[in-house]
Order: C-alpha cells, then structure tokens, then sequence
C-alpha cells in the first residue's frame, strides 16, 4: 500500500484512520505527538503542549473531548482569560482546536466537531 | 393540547406499554403502532389495563398496523378508536409534543 | 440565547447501556445538541437507571466507559438529570448505587451542585407534561 496509515517512530508503528486519528490512544507518547504535529504544519511549542496535555488530562477524566466552547471554558478556568481564548486557541491550531490538537494529543475526533 | 403518547413495541415484548400507560396524564392521547397495535386487541391479558386508561386518555391504533397483522376492527377493545396515516398526522398536529415509547 | 427561542427539551433514556447502543446514541445527541443553548434535561426511566450505576467497569467486555462522560454534561449546561424513583426501587437499586453527578454553578462561586433529581412517577408525568420537544432513545 502506498498511503501511509500509520505513524512510525523510534521502531513503534501507530496505526491511525485516513484523517490522522491515532486508532488505539495507548500507544500515544510526547514523540509521536511531536511526529503527528509536524504533519499538521505544527511545531510545538510551550503554549501548544498546554492545550494538548489539558485535552488528555480532560478526556482521561471524562472519556470525551471536550467541545471548542468548553474548552475555551475550561482552559479560562485553569490557565486565565489570555489561554481560554478563542482566537489564541485557533492561533496555535489554525485548523481548529479541537481536531488538530486532539489530533496531536492523540483522541479521537470530537464528537459533532465540525 | 396535551401529549400524544406513541407505542411501537408490543407488550409482550417489552415494557414500553405499561411504562406509556404509567406515564400519560389525564387528556393525553395513546396511539399504538407498528408492533404495538398488539396491545390493542380484545381478550388479551393487557386488554383491563388498557380499557382502565381509556377513562382518562383517548386511545388510538393505527388501521394499517392492524391490517398487517391480521387483526380486523372488531378484534379492537372497545373505546379503542382507529385512524389511518392521516388521522396519525392529525394527532401530532392537534398535540402540544410527541412522547415516543420505544 | 433569546428566552423565547430557548425551548424546553427532553430526553427519555429508557436502555441500560452497553447491550443496546440506544444510551451512547442518546448522549452524543445530548452533547452535540448542547450547542444549541436549549433548556435540557434528561430522564431516566426503567433500565434507563442503569445508565448511571456507579463503578461501571468495561475493561473485561472491552468498551468504552461511557459512564464518566455523565460527569461532564454540568460544563454543557445540562444540569437537570431526572431519576425516576419507581425504576430504582423496581431494580433493587436506591440512590447510593449511582454516581453522584455535579456540576459548577457559576453564579455561585462556582459551589458544587448535584445534577442528580429523584421524582416519582407522577412528578416525570408531570415533566413530560411540561415539555416542548421530547426525545426518546
């Protein structure tokens, strides 16, 4: 097969759907995280590992990931007004909070993300 | 105004009848359909408690369901009145919301 | 949100989860339908209880663990969860055999309140009663 259907690093094979979504959320580390973001056009920063990790802290606790409003909500809540901001979300993922950094932070697509 | 009550299951198969029966307040309507007309008819063990709810609700079947299924009008409890698609559409139209019991 | 286009919707859970796909259905619904900013409420009526039985365990059936996405549904706004007593008491369940449910009342120093609501049948006939879309899964 020529399409590439998962994502290899350091010898590990992550397998992930035609969108990019990691199919088993157990085999995420940091480094493919790093790999999944580069292939997004990402490169991670401080301020993008904040969200990703906040995204698995709240799907860990919550088995879902959150919505961009939530989100938004929530990153208010723990991080202050400046990181629970919108257009600060979309500045670090232009394409969308919610799927590109779920993308990177391994979860799968967001229930009724657009 | 009001609520149409729709039940789809029969109640031998389910618990859907008695829980719509439960449920419904006095003006509500009940309309069996599908599987469910099975609770409409006459002599069958569901027959007292749906004749029992005819004090306080109108009680429908839906005529083709019926059909189907074997059943003619006079197998019906009575005071159990039948309707066809149209008659169903006017009951949505005629009641405030739709409670499906599935 | 204008009150007047807020509209008052409800869904009836009625499946116990896992056997059927009828209680995961009926909360994407409820969470993709949150965005809507309507006035929600969820009940849960016959096996629908179960839905909220704590300490729900999946590894060994290997499903998802639905059961902790109740606990956000209080960030959505959805903070009226209706349990009908007659199902529990039917079950041989009481409350202490649910999760307990909260969510964060913003107008309240963000004080903890529990979205749990125990009614009794006459009370959920009364809430049917009361609403302007039902929705039953």
């Amino acid at each position: 097969m020529s399409t590439m259907t998962a994502y290899e690093i350091n010898g590990l094979v992550a397998e992930h759907d035609e969108e990019g979504y990691l199919k088993d959320i157990g085999q995420w580390t940091p480094e493919l995280a790093e790999l999944i973001a580069k292939s997004e056009q990402i490169d991670m920063t401080p301020d993008h590992w904040e969200v990703v990790n906040f995204l698995r802290e709240y799907y860990e606790e919550y088995q879902i990931a959150p919505a961009v409003r939530i989100l938004v909500k929530e990153m208010t809540k723990k991080f202050g007004k400046e990181k629970g901001d919108q257009k600060a979300l979309y500045a670090l993922f232009p394409y969308g909070p919610a799927k590109q950094a779920c993308k990177i932070a391994g979860l799968p697509k967001p229930t009724g993300c657009v | 105004m009001g609520t149409l009550h729709t039940i789809n299951k029969s109640p031998f198969e389910r618990n859907s009848f008695a829980t719509c029966l439960a449920h419904a307040s006095a003006g509500d309507v009940i309309l069996m359909i599908e599987d469910g007309v099975v609770g409409a008819r006459k002599g069958s063990s569901f027959a007292p408690a749906l004749a029992a709810k005819l004090a306080s609700c109108a009680i429908y079947a839906l005529g083709p369901d019926l059909a189907a299924r074997g059943m003619k009008p006079e197998d019906v409890l009575e005071g159990v009145k039948l309707v066809d698609y149209a008659g169903f559409v006017d009951l949505t139209t005629e009641k405030a919301r739709v409670c499906a019991w599935l | 949100m204008s009150d007047e286009n807020r509209k008052k919707f409800l869904y009836i859970n009625r499946k116990a989860p896992y056997g059927t796909i009828y209680a995961l259905e009926s909360l994407e619904v409820v969470l993709i339908g949150a965005a809507f900013e309507q006035d929600v409420s969820l009940a849960f009526i016959d096996d629908g209880v179960y839905q909220l039985m704590a300490n729900q365990d999946t590894a060994a059936v290997g499903m998802k663990n639905f059961s902790k996405t109740y606990r956000a549904l209080g960030d959505y706004e959805v903070r009226k969860l209706y349990v009908e007593k007659e199902s529990l008491a039917e079950r041989g369940l009481t409350a202490e055999n649910l999760m307990p449910i909260v969510y964060e009342d913003e107008d309240d120093d963000y004080a903890e309140k529990p979205s749990l609501i125990f009614v009794d049948r006459a009370e959920m006939a009364a809430l049917i009663r009361s609403q302007d879309v039902i929705l039953s899964f």
